[in-house]
């Protein structure tokens, strides 16, 4: 289902690994594992460059944790192969691999002050005493905690305790920093701070780390790559940007922010631009993006928009300039959430789409009749056959 | 005026009756163990220490006294030096038969101590071995192993594994983090089930009759002996003895473990 014949966009998931200097920091190929019967993570071929901070984002059950826990060592893959620094890591003990890992439950060991805590790994590094007690307290100012060496973690706050966990995982200076959910634990408010000081502190050291979320605005906003996984398999890969504005099917537009998906056939092809009829009678334009413009009149789509992407206007109030589209709707219900208003618009046939706008002077309410109005290069084609679109679809049905 | 026999009023006194009923006996030991006269009987007539001074001078006693302790303590060491690894087993890792194994190390709750008193002294004849003092101490091995490990399983699934998984990704070796983390983490668990294993030891009377010699008696097959033959005031006074130690030591170490355990 990774995606049609029509989309060439999405990376072939055999790769051979890249020749020549600089190799990737971590590279997974082919990597499989099961649980039983159960298939967690299928077929997966990643490469992690140095110092970059990779996001596996997905929903719970999608192996991006399963994936995570076998860069650390605490899973073995079925099948596949994970290189470190080139070197194949899969029967390397996990106390061997020289990893940082930070748990969503933060793990700081109970029993333990936080001195003995962060110091813990440094133990079986042998390193000498003094300079011991120098990481430590150099690391617990970089996690901005300075003099809470003689503490219990049961003394401390969740965030700070996290923050001990960050500090405990970069003392060792560890080849990769594993990250599992770090902030799911932590109040919403705190959370926010949190994801500032690791996006921090990972760009001050440099260090290569794989952060696991389900939460896109963590995703969106910390990473220099994004792989978006579900049913263990890998739906896409790319920078923020790339992910949010060019999904490649049904599910990653689905997952990362509001979407609305309309099905339909491409009637004409001009250029870039491309004229889509749709099942709900309207016909709109969209734009493609060179890579994308591998349409054929006739083929069938799904139209995905964003819900931000839209605009509404009074009736009649704009004209129906030359290459933006623009149809009518009615608003039939309303949120106002204090900087947006988010609107759901019956557009007929049965169909409605769900608009948000940010604010501005004018707020529609209920039963206002609308006009609507996007940006051609803000509707993005993907192709009709998608399971996940269906599935989605029936789901909304039922 | 409100009527007397109402139903809580009735659960109160019935209450109070269970109470009297199970603890007047032991009461009266302790009471009569204070009692100068050999023959007991209220009022009594004066207050003595008589028969802790002639049982601190009664060498057989003593004997027995020494024994039930070394094999007490020895009991504890062993058996939790057996529970710990089986127990890590048992929660930690997944092998064929675990379920049945686990059910079996735990049988000997179910079995009458009547019955596992003959059985190892008949595995004992077959082996064509003398009794000892060796098949004392694997009797209450096994009488106290499903104890000890039933309290030291339970700590352990209370541990959650991410603490060893750090440990493990931090660098210490499986072993190491079990010293360095598991076996903090059990402490107060191994604590209880040593003082658990000590104590079932100690009072242990059925299965023990079977496994003591002439010169490994312990104190409460002492004092069935004792009692075959006479009823001397003496047997109060140990009897005294056993109930205080009996219930202060598991009272102290739960005070201990609680102050250790602190900001755990």
């Amino acid at each position: 289902m990774n995606s049609g014949a029509s989309t060439p966009q999405t990376p072939s998931p055999s790769e051979p690994a890249p020749k020549g200097p600089p190799a990737p920091m971590v590279q997974f190929r082919g990597v499989m594992k099961r649980f039983g019967k159960t298939l967690a993570v299928e077929k997966i071929d990643l490469d992690i460059e140095e110092g970059n901070l990779v996001t596996l984002l997905g929903p719970s059950g999608c192996g991006k944790t399963t994936l995570l826990r076998m860069v650390a060592g605490l899973e073995t893959p079925t099948e596949g192969d994970i290189f470190i620094r080139g070197r194949r890591i899969n029967d390397v003990p996990i106390h061997l691999r020289n990893l940082g890992m930070i748990f969503q439950n933060y793990a700081l060991f109970p029993h333990k002050t936080i001195f003995d805590n962060v110091a813990f790994g440094l133990k079986y590094r042998k390193i000498p005493k003094e300079e011991i007690a120098e990481k430590v307290s150099r690391a617990l100012q970089m996690v901005r905690l300075p003099g809470v060496e003689k503490r219990m973690p049961s003394q401390l706050s969740g965030g700070q305790q996290q923050r001990i966990a960050l500090a405990r995982a970069i003392v060792i200076e560890p080849d990769v920093l594993l990250m599992d959910e770090p902030l799911s634990a932590l109040d919403e408010n705190l959370r926010e701070e949190m994801r500032r000081e690791i996006d921090n502190i990972q760009r001050m050291l440099g260090v290569t780390t794989i952060f696991v979320t389900h939460d896109q605005r963590e995703a969106l906003s910390m990473s220099d790559k994004i792989v978006v996984m579900k049913d263990g398999r890998k739906q896409q890969e790319g920078g923020p940007e790339e992910v949010y504005n060019r999904p490649s099917n049904h599910f990653v537009a689905d997952f990362l922010g509001h979407s609305n998906f309309e099905w339909g056939k491409v009637q004409e092809i001009e250029g870039d631009r491309i004229q889509v009829r749709l099942d709900n009678g309207h016909t709109l334009w969209a734009q493609t993006r060179g890579e994308r413009g591998d349409w054929k009149v006739g083929d069938a789509v799904q139209m995905m928009v964003r819900a931000q992407k839209f605009e509404v206007h009074p009736r009649g109030e704009v004209e129906a300039a030359d290459g933006v589209n623009i149809f009518e709707g009615t608003v039939i219900d309303r949120s106002y959430m204090g900087g947006e208003v988010s609107y759901f618009i019956d557009i007929g046939e049965e169909r409605e789409i769900h608009v948000i706008s940010m604010m501005r002077t004018l707020i529609f309410s209920k039963g206002d009749r609308i006009s609507v109005t996007v940006d051609p290069k803000h509707c993005h084609l993907l192709p009709a056959d998608d399971e996940t679109a269906r599935e989605a679809e029936t789901k909304k049905a039922g | 005026m409100k009527p007397l026999l109402t139903g809580w009023n009735l659960i109160k006194v019935y209450t109070f009756l269970v109470y009297i009923f199970m603890f007047a006996p032991i009461v009266a030991v302790v009471i009569l163990s204070f009692n100068p006269q050999q023959f007991g009987s209220f009022p009594m007539e004066g207050f003595s220490f008589r028969w802790y001074i002639r049982l601190a001078q009664n060498d057989a006693i003593l004997m027995a006294f020494k024994n039930s302790m070394i094999l007490g303590a020895l009991t504890s060491i062993v058996v939790t030096a057996v529970a710990i690894p089986a127990a890590m087993a048992f929660v930690r890792y997944e092998f064929p038969f675990k379920n049945a194994l686990n059910t079996l190390l735990l049988t000997p709750i179910m079995i009458p101590e009547v019955v596992l008193g003959v059985a190892l002294l008949l595995f004992i004849r077959w082996l064509q071995q003398p009794k000892s003092f060796m098949l004392l101490l694997i009797g209450h091995v096994v009488i106290t192993l499903p104890y000890v490990l039933l309290v030291v399983q339970a700590r352990l699934v209370g541990i959650k594994r991410v603490y060893e998984e750090a440990a493990l990704t931090l660098g210490a070796n499986p072993f190491q983090t079990f010293w360095e983390v598991t076996f903090p983490l059990l402490m107060p668990a191994i604590f209880a089930g040593m003082l658990f294993s000590f104590t079932i030891s100690f009072d242990d009377v059925t299965a023990t009759l079977f496994w003591a010699t002439a010169s490994n008696q312990t104190v409460p097959v002492k004092i069935f002996g004792m009692l075959r033959n006479s009823i001397s005031p003496e047997i109060n006074a140990l009897g005294t003895v056993m109930i205080v130690l009996t219930i202060s030591i598991p009272l102290l170490a739960g005070y201990l473990s609680r102050r250790f355990s602190k900001g755990v």
